[in-house]
C-alpha cells in the first residue's frame, strides 16, 4: 500500500502543479497597491522558486512525518487543522444520508424487482429518476425559496442559528435537524436511483434463479422466499458498493455546501484548488486516497465474511 | 373547543409579554453595563459575505472580506471623510514641511486599545517597522519603503521623514495602526491576534466561528463616542442567491445587490416594506484596453473610431440595467480628481467610419471586413469567465463593431489563465477589464511607460512623454489645487489618445433593513457615520444579554 501512496501523491502533486496560475497570483495580480517584492517574498517563503520535484520532496519529507504543512493562505493555519475544522459537518451530514439512502432505497429496489412491471414499479423509477435528473442546486434553491421565504417553516442556510449557544438541549437538537433537514433531504433525494436500480437488478437476477423456483415447488412462504432465500443473496454485491463509499464520506459537495453555506470540506477543497493552496489540496487528496485505499481493503474482507464461497476459495488457494 | 382556543390565546398572551419582559430587562442590563445614557443603544446589524476572512491583522491579508471585517476594529492615522477627503482619524492633525520631505503627526491623547492600554507613538513607529520587516508577509510594504526614518519625540508626536518627496504617502497613512505592546517581539506570523485582534476601533473583535460567522461588539469607550449598534455581525454565505433568499427572509439586514436583483427582483412591495435600497457610484470602472503594441492599434483614429462605434448607453441599459454611468477617463465623476473637461465620444457610426478611412482603413475586398495593406480589422476581444456584465459588453461590441467593419472575436477564459497566459504575456489584442479607482489619485501604477515591461500594470504598453512627466510632478505636488491640474491635463491626454475606450463606471446597489435610523448617503457610502445609526427601541429584532 506504501509504495501506491506515494504514486498516488507523486501524480497528484505534478499535476495540481501544472495547473497554470501559483499561490502567489492571487495576492499581486491587477492591485496596483500591491508591491512588486511582495511577490517575490512570497515565492521565496513557500519554495516556489524551486522544480516540481524538489517542491515534492520537500512535501514528503514532513509527510513521512504526519505532517501536512501550513496553509499557503493567508491565515497560515496548519493544514490538519484546517481539515479537522470542517471534517465533523461534512462526516456527520454524508452519514446520515447515506444511511437514509440506504434505508430507502433498499427496500425501494426490492419491492420494484418483486412487484415488477406494475403500477408501483414504474412509479418508483419515475420518482427515482426524477430525482437523479433535477440539478440539484435548482431543485435546492426553489426548495429554499419555498420552505424558508414563501412557508418560513425551514432555516435557509447555514448549520445552527446564530444564538445556538443559548438554547437548551432540546431547542439544539430541534434546530440542528432542521438546519440539516434540506441538505440531506436533497442528497437523499439526488442518490436513490443509483442504489435502488442497484438492488432491483441484482433481486430480479436471484428471483430467476433455479433454487427460488425450487423453493417456491417446495411450498415455501412467499415472505420467508424473499426475505430469507433471495434478498440475503441479492445483498452480497452492495457490500463492495459501502466500502466504496467509505471515501465519499469526506468529499462534501461543492455545490451543496456553497448553497446551504455549510462549512465543509467540498468547499475547503474548492476554495484551496482556486487558491492554488497546494499543501491543503494535498492534505485533502492524500487522505481521499488512503481511505479509498482502506476502502477497498474493507470490502475485500467484508465480502469473505458475509460470502463463505470466497472464503472456501480462499482457503483452496 | 372555543374555550380552549381562548385559554390557549391567554396562554400566549402571557407568554409573549413575559417574553417582551425579558426582553426589556437585559436590555437594561446591557445599558447599565456599558453606560451608555442615551436609549439609542441596542441591536445587531448582520451583514452578509461572500467569503469568510482570512486574517484579522489587516496588513497580512489582501481579500476585502478581512479588510471589512479590519475596518470596524482597527484605526489608521488618517481616514477618508463622507465627501472622500483625507482627514484625521487617530492623527488629530498633520503638517508637512517645506521641503515636502517630513510629515509631522500630531496624535489623538486618551485613546485606549481594546485591552485597555494607552495608544501612543510607540504604536506608530512599531507599525511602520513591521510593515518594513522582511519577515512580514505583507503585501503593502511599498509606499513605506521610501520612508527614511520615523522619530518619535514624545507619546503623542510621531515625525515622518521620506527619502524623497511623495504625495501618495499621506494615504498610505490610513493603514491600521497595530498594537506594539501585543506584537512587540512576536512573530507576526504566529500572533493570536491573527485570529483574536485588538485594535482602537468601533467594535471589538468577539467571536470567530471559522466559514460561518464573525461578531464584534460595540467598543463602548471608543474616542468618537460608543456606536449605538451594539453588535455587528458578518455571516458567511458563499452563494450570492442563497445570500439573496436569506435577504428575502429577513435574515441578514445588509447585503450588496446585484444590478438585476436591484432592478428587478426587489422590485415588490413584500421587500419595500422590509428594506431601503441605496445606490451610489462605486469605485471601479470597466474599460476595453487595446495592446498598442500591435499593429492595428497603433493609430489613434482607430482607437478613436472603436469609441464612436461603441454604445455606451446601451451598454449600460443592457449589461446594468441602467445602474451605472459613462466613464470618460479614469476617476469617476463624482470624485474630487475628475476633469468633466474632457473630449467625449458621442456613439457616432459616421464619425467612426470617416477616421477609419482616414487611417486608410477600407474593404478593398468586400467581405464586409476593412484592411489597409494586408493587416485586416479583425482582432479578438478576451475577458475573465464569471462576470456576466463583461461578456455581455463583449457582445454588444462585437454587434457594433461589426457595423462600421470591424470583425471580432470573444473569447472568455478562466482568471488564472487569463492573467498568466494572456494578460502577463501581453499576449492579447483587446481585454475588457475593471479597475478599481483608488481614493488616491496617483496613476503612476497603470499609466506610466515604465510599468510596460513585466508583468506590470500598464500591460497595454501606454507610452506618453507628457503624461510621463505629469504623473511624476503630480507625485510630489501636496497642494490640491496644483495636483488636480496635473491630473486635469491626464484626463485630456487620456482622452484624445483613446488607449481605453473607457465604458462604464457601475452603483454599488446595497439593500438595508429600514429599521437602521440615522443613515446619510455620501460620496464615501453608507458606512462613513455607522457608528451614529440606531434601531428604535421597538424596532429591535436582537438582544442580547452579556
Amino acid at each position: 500500500m506504501v509504495p501506491l501512496i506515494i504514486g498516488i501523491t507523486f501524480i497528484s502533486f505534478v499535476v495540481v502543479h501544472l495547473a497554470p496560475g501559483d499561490p502567489t497570483q492571487f495576492l499581486s495580480s491587477m492591485n496596483p497597491k500591491i508591491s512588486e517584492t511582495a511577490r517575490e517574498k512570497f515565492i521565496k517563503m513557500y519554495n516556489l522558486d524551486k522544480p516540481v520535484y524538489i517542491q515534492y520532496f520537500l512535501w514528503l519529507k514532513k509527510f513521512v512525518k504526519f505532517d501536512f504543512g501550513e496553509s499557503f493562505s493567508q491565515d497560515r493555519k496548519k493544514v490538519i487543522d484546517k481539515i479537522l475544522e470542517r471534517l465533523p459537518v461534512t462526516l456527520w451530514l454524508n452519514i446520515a444520508s447515506m444511511v437514509l439512502v440506504f434505508a430507502i432505497a433498499l427496500p425501494l429496489g426490492v419491492m420494484s424487482a418483486y412487484l415488477r412491471d406494475t403500477i408501483f414499479d414504474k412509479a418508483v423509477t419515475v420518482f427515482v429518476f426524477v430525482g437523479f435528473a433535477i440539478p440539484t442546486f435548482w431543485l435546492a434553491l426553489l426548495c429554499m425559496y419555498y420552505f424558508g421565504v414563501i412557508v418560513g417553516v425551514l432555516p435557509i442556510s447555514g448549520l445552527t442559528s446564530y444564538n445556538f449557544e443559548s438554547m437548551t438541549l432540546f431547542e439544539k437538537i430541534i434546530d440542528i435537524i432542521k438546519h440539516a433537514f434540506l441538505p440531506v433531504f436533497l442528497s437523499v433525494f439526488g442518490s436513490l436511483a443509483g442504489l435502488s436500480r442497484f438492488a432491483r437488478n441484482s433481486m430480479l437476477d436471484v428471483l430467476n434463479e433455479d433454487y427460488i423456483v425450487a423453493a417456491r415447488a417446495r411450498g415455501i412462504g412467499e415472505g420467508r422466499i424473499i426475505f430469507k432465500h433471495a434478498l440475503k443473496n441479492a445483498l452480497l454485491p452492495v457490500v463492495t458498493i459501502i466500502g466504496l463509499s467509505v471515501p465519499g464520506l469526506i468529499g462534501g459537495s461543492v455545490i451543496f455546501e456553497s448553497i446551504f453555506s455549510i462549512p465543509g470540506m467540498g468547499q475547503l477543497f474548492y476554495q484551496s484548488v482556486m487558491m492554488r493552496d497546494y499543501p491543503v489540496i494535498m492534505g485533502i487528496l492524500v487522505i481521499g486516497a488512503i481511505l479509498t485505499l482502506l476502502g477497498n481493503l474493507l470490502a475485500d474482507i467484508m465480502y469473505a465474511v458475509v460470502d463463505p464461497r470466497i472464503r472456501y476459495k480462499k482457503r483452496a488457494g | 373547543m372555543k374555550r380552549l382556543a381562548s385559554l390557549l390565546l391567554l396562554f400566549l398572551i402571557v407568554l409573549i409579554s413575559g417574553c417582551s419582559d425579558n426582553s426589556a430587562k437585559n436590555e437594561g442590563l446591557s445599558n447599565g453595563q456599558s453606560n451608555v445614557s442615551d436609549s439609542k443603544f441596542g441591536d445587531a446589524l448582520v451583514e452578509g459575505s461572500i467569503g469568510d476572512a482570512s486574517n484579522l491583522i489587516p496588513i497580512l491579508a489582501t481579500d476585502s472580506s478581512s479588510h471589512s471585517v479590519a475596518g470596524l476594529i482597527y484605526n489608521g492615522l488618517l481616514k477618508y471623510d463622507k465627501d472622500l477627503k483625507l482627514t484625521g482619524d487617530l492623527a488629530e492633525g498633520y503638517e508637512v514641511s517645506e521641503d515636502k520631505k517630513i510629515i509631522t503627526f500630531h496624535l489623538r491623547k486618551g485613546v485606549k486599545w481594546h485591552d485597555g492600554a494607552p495608544f501612543v507613538s510607540e504604536d506608530v513607529k512599531f507599525t511602520y517597522e513591521l510593515i518594513v520587516d522582511d519577515k512580514t508577509p505583507t503585501a503593502y510594504d511599498s509606499d513605506f519603503r521610501l520612508i527614511e526614518r520615523v522619530e518619535i519625540p514624545d507619546n503623542y508626536t510621531v515625525k515622518v521623514f521620506y527619502k524623497v518627496p511623495y504625495a501618495p504617502a499621506l494615504a498610505s497613512w490610513t493603514t491600521s495602526i497595530l498594537p506594539s505592546h501585543l506584537l512587540k517581539g512576536v512573530e507576526i506570523t504566529k500572533s493570536p491576534l491573527q485570529r483574536k485582534p485588538v485594535g482602537t476601533g468601533p467594535y471589538k473583535f468577539f467571536e470567530w466561528k471559522p466559514g460561518d460567522s464573525i461578531t464584534l461588539v460595540a467598543n463602548t469607550s471608543y474616542f468618537e463616542g460608543s456606536p449605538n449598534i451594539e453588535r455587528y455581525i458578518f455571516r458567511i454565505i458563499p452563494d450570492s442567491a442563497t445570500m439573496f433568499l436569506e435577504l428575502l427572509n429577513g435574515t441578514i439586514d445588509l447585503m450588496g445587490l446585484s444590478p438585476l436583483q436591484y432592478a428587478k427582483q426587489t422590485d415588490n412591495p413584500r421587500f419595500k416594506e422590509r428594506y431601503n435600497k441605496y445606490k451610489y457610484l462605486s469605485n471601479s470602472y470597466t474599460y476595453v484596453g487595446y495592446n498598442l503594441k500591435n499593429p492595428l492599434f497603433q493609430d489613434k483614429r482607430v482607437r478613436q473610431a472603436l469609441t464612436y462605434a461603441t454604445p455606451k448607453d446601451d451598454i449600460i441599459e443592457g449589461a446594468l440595467f441602467g445602474l451605472g454611468t459613462r466613464a470618460t477617463g479614469p476617476y469617476k465623476p463624482t470624485s474630487p480628481w475628475y476633469n468633466p473637461d474632457v473630449k467625449k465620444y458621442d456613439y457616432n457610426l459616421e464619425k467612426a467610419k470617416k477616421l477609419l478611412s482616414e487611417a486608410g482603413f477600407v474593404d478593398k475586398d468586400g467581405d464586409g471586413i476593412l484592411e489597409k495593406g494586408n493587416l485586416k480589422l479583425k482582432f479578438t476581444i478576451i475577458t475573465n469567465q464569471g462576470n456576466s456584465s463583461r461578456s455581455m459588453v463583449a457582445e454588444i461590441l462585437q454587434n457594433s463593431w461589426a457595423k462600421i467593419g470591424v470583425k471580432v472575436d470573444i473569447r472568455i477564459l478562466e482568471w488564472a489563465t487569463f492573467i498568466n497566459e494572456y494578460i502577463d504575456k501581453r499576449n492579447f489584442d483587446a481585454v475588457i477589464l475593471g479597475w478599481t479607482i483608488p481614493l488616491e489619485p496617483d496613476l503612476y501604477d497603470i499609466w506610466h511607460s515604465s510599468r510596460c515591461e513585466g508583468k506590470n500594470l500598464n500591460f497595454i504598453c501606454f507610452q506618453n512623454a507628457e503624461v510621463d512627466k505629469l504623473i511624476q510632478d503630480a507625485r510630489v505636488e501636496f497642494d490640491f489645487d496644483k495636483r488636480k491640474k496635473m491630473y486635469d491635463r491626464i484626463q485630456e491626454i487620456l482622452a484624445e489618445e483613446q488607449p481605453y475606450t473607457f465604458l462604464y463606471v457601475g452603483e454599488s446597489l446595497i439593500a438595508l433593513s429600514n429599521r437602521f435610523e440615522n443613515i446619510e448617503p455620501a460620496p464615501a457610502g453608507l458606512m462613513h457615520n455607522f457608528i451614529r445609526w440606531y434601531v428604535q427601541k421597538e424596532n429591535r429584532k436582537y438582544f442580547f444579554t452579556q
